[in-house]
């Protein structure tokens, strides 16, 4: 298996987020929640950080 | 999120405190999401179960090391986080699954799967615990 780097990430931040979720909070409402922000998260600073290390290397 | 303590001694001396209290523990470190599944917390055992073991099959999968020894550090450290798998990676070693050496460009995704998913497993067997407890409620 040979994912590309913003598959891995996406299949670690849905683990990692679920795992969060349900551990974190206390009501399945809130483990929604906090799950889709956990995602979001990772996800979001993953690329935040790939445009940063991609001008830095420029 | 931990339940405030005045909660834990609410939930005290109930029928939840019958029992050997580490078993969930015990149980969801072995097997990811028993512990939850012991329970009866069968929607979130499974969410539990499905996520670890998902992650523990991609990592393999990507090629990725399973640690073996604690020669330096970050070995050691690597052993720690794979050990939290439980029979996963026993049962993973047994039948010599998982790279020894880093021969292609995803094994490293695959290691840090491997070692998150041992860490993951860990945090859902103390939730179990705290389940168990009284310390969380739900």
């Amino acid at each position: 298996m040979h994912p590309s780097h913003l598959t891995a990430v996406f299949l670690f931040a849905l683990c990692a987020s679920t795992v969060f979720g349900i551990t974190m909070r206390d009501t399945p409402r809130k483990m929604l929640r906090y799950g889709i922000y956990c995602f979001t998260l990772f996800v979001g600073s993953a690329i935040v950080l790939s445009w940063v290390m991609f001008f830095i290397a420029r | 999120m931990a339940t405030p303590p005045n909660r834990i001694a609410a939930s005290a001396g109930g029928k939840k405190d019958q029992g050997f209290v580490y078993l969930p523990l015990i149980a969801g470190w072995l097997v990811p999401g028993a512990g939850h599944f012991l329970l009866g917390k069968w929607w979130r055992g499974a969410l539990l179960a499905a996520s670890i073991v998902a992650m523990f099959v991609l990592g393999l999968a990507m090629k990725g090391k399973l640690y073996t020894s604690a020669g330096d550090i970050l070995d050691l450290l690597g052993l720690v986080g794979d050990l939290g798998n439980g029979l996963l990676y026993f049962v993973s070693r047994t039948l010599g699954l998982g790279a020894d050496q880093v021969q292609v460009t995803t094994a490293e995704y695959g290691r840090a799967f491997i070692v998150v998913a041992g860490l993951l497993n860990v945090m859902s067997a103390i939730d179990a615990h705290n389940l168990r407890t009284g310390r969380k409620q739900g």
